[in-house]
C-alpha cells in the first residue's frame, strides 16, 4: 500500500469547497509561489507518512458533520505530486459516501491525474497567474500545464471552482482581474469564482524558518476591499 | 374561570401541573424571523437610561449603590423604578435601580467583606440582628469536619456554597401567573393537612414546617405585588398580568436569595399561549407583544447581588444565571419552539447583546430548520447563547425541565437541586504522587502514604494510588456538602422558591470537577512519555515533572487520552455514588469551571502534562489551551466522548472560532454553525457555547473598553460582558484556542 506524505490535518474547514470539510494538507509543492503562506508544505522529504486507510479512519469521525454538502478537501503542497496516494484515499472515501476535492494549482499532468480526477468530486483550481511569464516569474511554474490540466477537468466534465488570490500592487488591477473571469467563463464546467484577499499573516511562519518572504513589505488586501473590485467586474 | 377562557382545559386546571397546560395549548411555530419587530421608541428610551446607569456603575467600581441598613426579604423594599411612568413590568429588588442589597442569611461574614469592597459598612441595626440569628455560614462551620476543612483549605475542594445562598433552584414561576396565589396557598394548605397525619418524626416535623414557610412567602409575595399595585391573588387573565405575575413570582425569589445561579425557567413557549389568545382577541399586535418581551428582559438585566471579590474571583462578571431554557422537544415528538422563543432571543437585537438572561438553546435534531438557522445567525451576531443537547436531557427530564446555572437540568416544580462546587482532579493526581501532602504547601491532607519512591511515574502504580485518594476526595465532598445542604435547609431555606415546587420533590446533589483535560494530558503524558519527577530537595515533595517524549493530548479525537479522561470522570462518578447523600438526594456529577478555571490553576503547582504552577485549568471539560492542534471539530469530538450518562449535571464545552473560518458570507456562517452543532450533537454530547470572534477584537477590547460596552462573549457555561472581567479573566480568555484556518 501506498504511502502518503502528509503535512498536517485540519478537522474544521469551512473555507475550503462547499460545507464542512476535514482538509488533508499534503506534503512537498513543485512551485514557489511569492504570496505562498504554507511554505512548510514545500519540502518533499518533510511530514509524516500515512497510509490511506489510516486517514480514512479518522475522517469517518467527522462523517457527522458533513451533511449533504461536505466531505474532504485535499490541499497541500500540492497534492497532484501524490497522485497515486490521494487516488487511493478518493476511492475509499467514496466508498464511504464521503464528497471528495481536490485542492491544487494543477501544474501536473498525465495518466496518474487523470485518474485521480476521476475520483475527485470538485476541483478548487487556484489560476495565481494568467501569463506564462508572470506564471514562472511568480510561481516558477509553467501556466500552460495550468492550462492543459483546466482543459482536462473540461473534458472530463469535473465541477470546477476557480480560486485566484489577488495581490495589492501584483494582480489587483480591474485588467488583470477580469482576465481571469474571462478565463474562468471559458470553462461551462466552471461552478463557481472565488477572489481571495492576498494576506501577511504567514510572515510569522517564514521568520521561523527562517527564509526570506518575498512580499513582506505587502500589505494585506481588505475583504471589503476586494469585494468593490469583484463588484465593478463585467 | 374566565381568566382561562379559550384555553383548552385538562388535568391542568384540577391538578398544578404548567407542563399539562402548555401542551394542551400551544402552538408550535415554523416559519422564520421575519415577523419580529424592532424596539419601538420607548424601548429605546429605557434601554438608554438603563445603560447609563450601567456606566455609572461600572464607572463606580462595580456597585451603584449599596443599601447596608435594610435586610433584603421579599417585602422589606418599597416599589422600585426605573422610570415609573414608561414601564410596562414592574418591580424591583430594592426601592432604587441597580441598588444592592444586604442578605446576611447565607453568612454576614460575605456581606462585611462587599460592603467593605465597595467602601460601605454594614449599619450597626444589621450587624445587632444577625447576633441574634444564627447564619448558614455559621452553621456549616460548627459542622465541618477536620478532613473538610483541610481540603477547602488546599484548594482541592473549592468554592462550595458554604458563605451565601446555594441558589441553582428554579421556582416554577409560571404556576403564579396560571394559578394566582390563592389557588397555590390552598394546594399547599391541603399538603400540609397530609404532612400533618403522618407520624412526626426528623423528616415530616422538617416538612411540615417548610410547607408552613412556604405558604407564608406565598402570601409575601402578594404584599409585595400589592406595593406595586398589582393583587396577584387570581390568575393572570391577559398576556401583560402573565408576565407581570411570572416576574413577581421570580423576584420574590431574588429578594430572598442570593444563590449563585438564579434561573428563570422555561417561560417563553408558556408567555406564548398567553400572547396568541390577545392577539386572536385583537388586544395586542406584534409590536407590542416584543414591546412586553423587551421590558421583562430589561427588568432581568437589572438584578443584582452583593457580592465580594473572593466570589468575582470564582464567578466573573457579577453573573446572576438568570437562565431561560429555550426550544426542544415535547414527548409526544411536537417540537416546542413558537413565536415567543423568537421574541425571547430577539431582546439580543432590541436591547443590545447581554450576558442575562442566560439564554440556552435546548438543541434536537428534530427542531424546525428555520429556527435552527435563527439560533445559529444570533450566535454569530452577538455571541451570547449556549446550547444544550434536549436529545440526551429529555430522556432523563421529560420535556418540562429547565437548566439552573450553566448547563444543570431539572424538571421544573418537580426537582430541585443541592449545588456544590467543584473538586480539584489534576490536584488529586499531584495528591496520590505526594503520598496526601499538597504540593504548593506541603501539608498533609490526605491519608498518608510515602511520597512516590521511583525516578519516573509509572501509570499502572499511580492508577492505584489514585483509588485511594479518589475514595478519600469522594467522601470529603461528600460530607462537605451533606453538612451545607443540611445547614441551608435549616438557616437559608429557599421558602418562596420551595412554594413554587411540588411539595414532594427529587433532589439531585451537583458534585463537579475541575481539571479534566489536565488531569487526562497528565496521565497520557505518564502513560506514552516518560515523566521524571523533580522534588523539593528540603520536603522531597514532587514539585515539577521533566517528560521525556511526545504524547497524545485530550482534544485531538486520539482515543488514547480521550479515554483516559472518560474512565476517570466515571470512576469519580462511581465513587460518589458510594456515599450515601442527605435527603436521600441523587448524585449528579458536573464538569463545569464558570470561571474558576483560573483560580484553580493557581492553587495547582506543576503537572505532569508539562503545565506550570499558576497556569489556567482549562474550563470546563475543554482541551487545555493551545493543545486541540487537529482543528475544531477534532476537539469537539473529543468532549462529545464524555458520557452524559455519569456526568448528568452538564459537561460544559466553551468553542471560539473566528468569523472568517466559518465562512466566507453571513449564509455560510449560518449554515456552517448549524453543521457544527448537527454533527457534535449527534454524537450525544451535552453543552456547547459558541462565540464567533476574533481575538484581535478581544484584544482591542482590553485596551479600549469604552470602544465595546455591549460585547458579550460565552465563557464555561455563561456569557458574561468582557469588560466586567478582570484583566487576569481577559487575558485567559484571549489566550484560549481560537479556531482558525486560514
Amino acid at each position: 500500500m501506498t504511502k502518503g506524505r502528509i503535512h498536517s490535518v485540519q478537522s474544521l474547514g469551512a473555507v475550503d469547497g462547499p460545507g464542512l470539510r476535514y482538509v488533508i494538507f499534503m506534503q512537498g509543492c513543485p512551485l514557489r509561489c511569492v504570496y505562498c503562506h504554507n511554505p512548510d508544505t514545500w519540502e518533499f522529504a518533510g511530514g509524516q507518512e500515512m497510509t490511506a486507510d489510516e486517514l480514512v479512519a479518522k475522517v469517518v469521525r467527522f462523517k457527522t458533520y458533513f451533511g449533504k454538502d461536505g466531505g474532504v478537501t485535499v490541499s497541500g503542497g500540492e497534492p497532484l505530486m501524490q497522485a497515486e496516494f490521494v487516488t487511493e484515499l478518493f476511492q475509499k472515501l467514496h466508498a464511504q459516501g464521503i464528497h471528495t476535492a481536490l485542492d491544487t494549482s494543477g501544474i501536473l499532468l498525465g495518466e496518474k491525474v487523470e485518474k485521480l480526477l476521476e475520483h475527485t468530486d470538485l476541483v478548487l483550481a487556484d489560476l495565481k497567474f494568467t501569463t506564462a511569464e508572470d506564471y514562472q516569474q511568480f510561481a516558477k511554474g509553467n501556466y500552460g500545464h495550468v492550462r492543459q490540466f483546466l482543459e482536462l477537468t473540461k473534458k472530463m466534465r469535473i465541477p470546477i471552482w476557480i480560486r485566484h488570490v489577488v495581490v495589492p500592487n501584483m494582480n489587483d488591477s480591474l485588467a488583470s482581474m477580469q482576465e481571469v473571469k474571462d478565463i474562468a467563463e471559458e470553462y461551462p464546467n466552471m461552478r463557481k469564482l472565488e477572489f481571495l484577499p492576498f494576506h501577511n499573516l504567514c510572515q510569522e511562519k517564514y521568520d521561523t524558518m527562517q527564509i526570506p518572504f518575498p512580499l513582506e513589505k505587502t500589505e494585506s488586501l481588505s475583504q471589503e476591499a476586494l469585494n468593490e473590485l469583484v463588484s465593478q467586474l463585467k | 374561570m374566565s381568566a382561562w377562557n379559550g384555553f383548552k382545559g385538562g388535568v391542568w386546571e384540577k391538578e398544578i401541573d404548567v407542563r399539562n397546560f402548555i401542551q394542551r395549548n400551544y402552538v408550535p411555530y415554523n416559519g422564520d424571523d421575519s415577523f419580529l419587530a424592532g424596539p419601538t421608541e420607548r424601548t429605546v428610551d429605557l434601554r438608554n437610561q438603563f445603560e447609563e446607569l450601567m456606566r455609572q456603575e461600572h464607572e463606580n467600581g462595580g456597585a451603584l449603590k449599596v443599601d447596608t441598613d435594610t435586610v433584603i426579604t421579599s417585602t422589606s423594599f418599597g416599589p422600585g423604578y426605573l422610570d415609573k411612568e414608561k414601564e410596562i413590568i414592574v418591580g424591583l429588588q430594592t426601592d432604587e435601580p441597580l441598588k444592592r442589597a444586604c442578605n446576611p442569611f447565607g453568612g454576614m461574614r460575605m456581606v462585611r467583606q462587599a460592603c467593605k469592597a465597595y467602601g460601605y459598612e454594614v449599619s450597626e441595626n444589621i450587624e445587632n440582628a444577625f447576633r441574634y440569628h444564627k447564619t448558614h455560614n455559621d452553621g456549616v462551620f460548627a459542622a465541618y469536619t477536620p478532613d473538610v476543612k483541610k481540603a477547602r483549605h488546599a484548594g482541592i475542594i473549592t468554592g462550595l456554597p458554604d458563605a451565601y445562598g446555594r441558589g441553582r433552584i428554579i421556582g416554577d414561576y409560571r404556576r403564579v401567573a396560571l394559578y394566582g396565589i390563592d389557588r397555590l396557598i390552598a394546594e399547599k394548605q391541603k399538603d400540609k393537612v397530609n404532612v400533618d397525619e403522618k407520624r412526626m418524626l426528623v423528616g415530616s416535623i422538617r416538612l411540615a414546617e417548610e410547607v408552613s414557610d412556604q405558604i407564608s412567602a406565598l402570601k409575601d409575595m402578594k404584599t409585595m405585588a400589592m406595593q406595586y399595585g398589582y393583587d396577584i391573588s387570581l390568575p393572570a387573565t391577559n398576556a401583560t398580568e402573565a408576565v407581570q405575575w411570572l416576574y413577581f413570582a421570580y423576584l420574590a425569589a431574588i429578594k430572598e436569595q442570593n444563590g449563585a445561579a438564579m434561573s428563570l425557567g422555561r417561560v417563553s413557549t408558556f408567555l406564548d399561549i398567553y400572547f396568541e389568545r390577545d392577539m386572536a382577541n385583537g388586544l395586542l399586535d406584534e409590536s407590542q407583544v416584543q414591546e412586553i418581551m423587551d421590558d421583562f428582559v430589561l427588568k432581568l438585566r437589572m438584578a443584582r447581588h452583593l457580592r465580594t471579590p473572593e466570589y468575582n474571583e470564582l464567578f466573573a462578571g457579577d453573573p446572576m444565571w438568570i437562565t431561560e431554557a429555550i426550544g426542544g422537544i415535547g414527548e409526544d415528538g411536537r417540537h416546542l419552539i413558537t413565536k415567543t422563543c423568537y421574541r425571547t432571543l430577539h431582546t439580543l437585537y432590541n436591547l443590545n447583546p447581554s450576558a442575562e438572561p442566560n439564554m440556552t438553546i435546548l438543541w434536537s435534531q428534530n427542531l424546525p430548520e428555520n429556527w435552527k438557522r435563527f439560533v445559529a445567525k444570533v450566535s454569530c451576531d452577538t455571541d451570547a447563547i449556549q446550547y444544550e443537547n434536549d436529545d440526551v436531557m429529555r430522556p432523563h427530564y421529560g420535556d418540562d425541565y429547565a437548566i439552573a446555572c450553566c448547563v444543570s437540568a431539572m424538571r421544573i416544580g418537580k426537582d430541585m437541586q443541592f449545588f456544590g462546587a467543584r473538586a480539584n482532579i489534576v490536584k488529586m493526581v499531584l495528591m496520590a504522587i505526594n503520598g496526601g501532602r499538597d504540593e504548593l504547601k506541603a501539608e498533609q491532607i490526605g491519608p498518608e502514604m510515602p511520597i512516590w519512591e521511583d525516578e519516573y511515574l509509572d501509570y499502572d502504580k499511580l492508577m492505584e494510588r489514585l483509588d485511594v485518594y479518589r475514595a478519600w476526595l469522594a467522601k470529603t465532598y461528600v460530607s462537605a456538602m451533606n453538612i451545607i445542604h443540611y445547614m441551608h435547609d435549616r438557616y437559608a431555606y429557599e421558602k418562596s422558591q420551595m412554594a413554587l415546587h411540588d411539595t414532594t420533590v427529587r433532589r439531585l446533589m451537583a458534585f463537579g470537577i475541575a481539571g479534566m483535560s489536565c488531569m487526562a494530558d497528565s496521565l497520557s503524558a505518564i502513560k506514552y512519555a516518560k515523566v521524571k519527577c523533580v522534588r523539593n530537595p528540603e520536603t522531597g515533595i514532587v514539585t515539577d515533572f521533566e517528560i521525556e517524549g511526545d504524547f497524545p493530548k485530550f482534544g485531538n479525537d486520539d482515543d488514547r487520552v480521550d479515554s483516559i479522561a472518560c474512565e476517570q470522570v466515571e470512576k469519580f462518578y462511581n465513587e460518589l455514588c458510594k456515599y450515601p447523600l442527605y435527603r436521600s438526594a441523587e448524585h449528579t456529577l458536573s464538569i463545569l469551571t464558570i470561571t474558576s478555571n483560573v483560580m484553580y490553576g493557581k492553587k495547582t503547582g506543576n503537572t505532569p502534562d508539562g503545565r506550570k504552577h499558576g497556569e489556567p485549568l482549562a474550563p470546563g471539560a475543554n482541551p487545555m489551551s493551545g493543545r486541540d492542534t487537529s482543528g475544531a471539530l477534532a476537539s469537539l469530538n473529543s468532549v462529545a466522548k464524555i458520557s452524559y450518562r455519569y456526568a448528568r449535571d452538564g459537561i460544559s464545552n466553551t468553542f471560539s472560532i473566528t468569523p472568517e473560518s466559518l465562512g466566507k458570507t453571513d449564509e455560510d456562517r449560518v449554515t456552517n454553525l448549524v453543521g457544527i452543532m448537527e454533527g457534535y450533537f449527534k454524537q450525544l454530547s451535552h453543552h456547547l457555547n459558541v462565540n464567533v470572534l476574533n481575538r484581535e477584537t478581544l484584544e482591542d477590547a482590553m485596551e479600549h473598553p469604552e470602544k465595546y460596552p455591549n460585547l458579550t462573549i460565552r465563557i464555561s457555561g455563561y456569557a458574561v460582558n468582557f469588560h466586567r472581567l478582570s484583566k487576569e479573566q481577559q487575558r485567559e480568555v484571549i489566550s484560549r484556542t481560537f479556531h482558525t484556518s486560514i
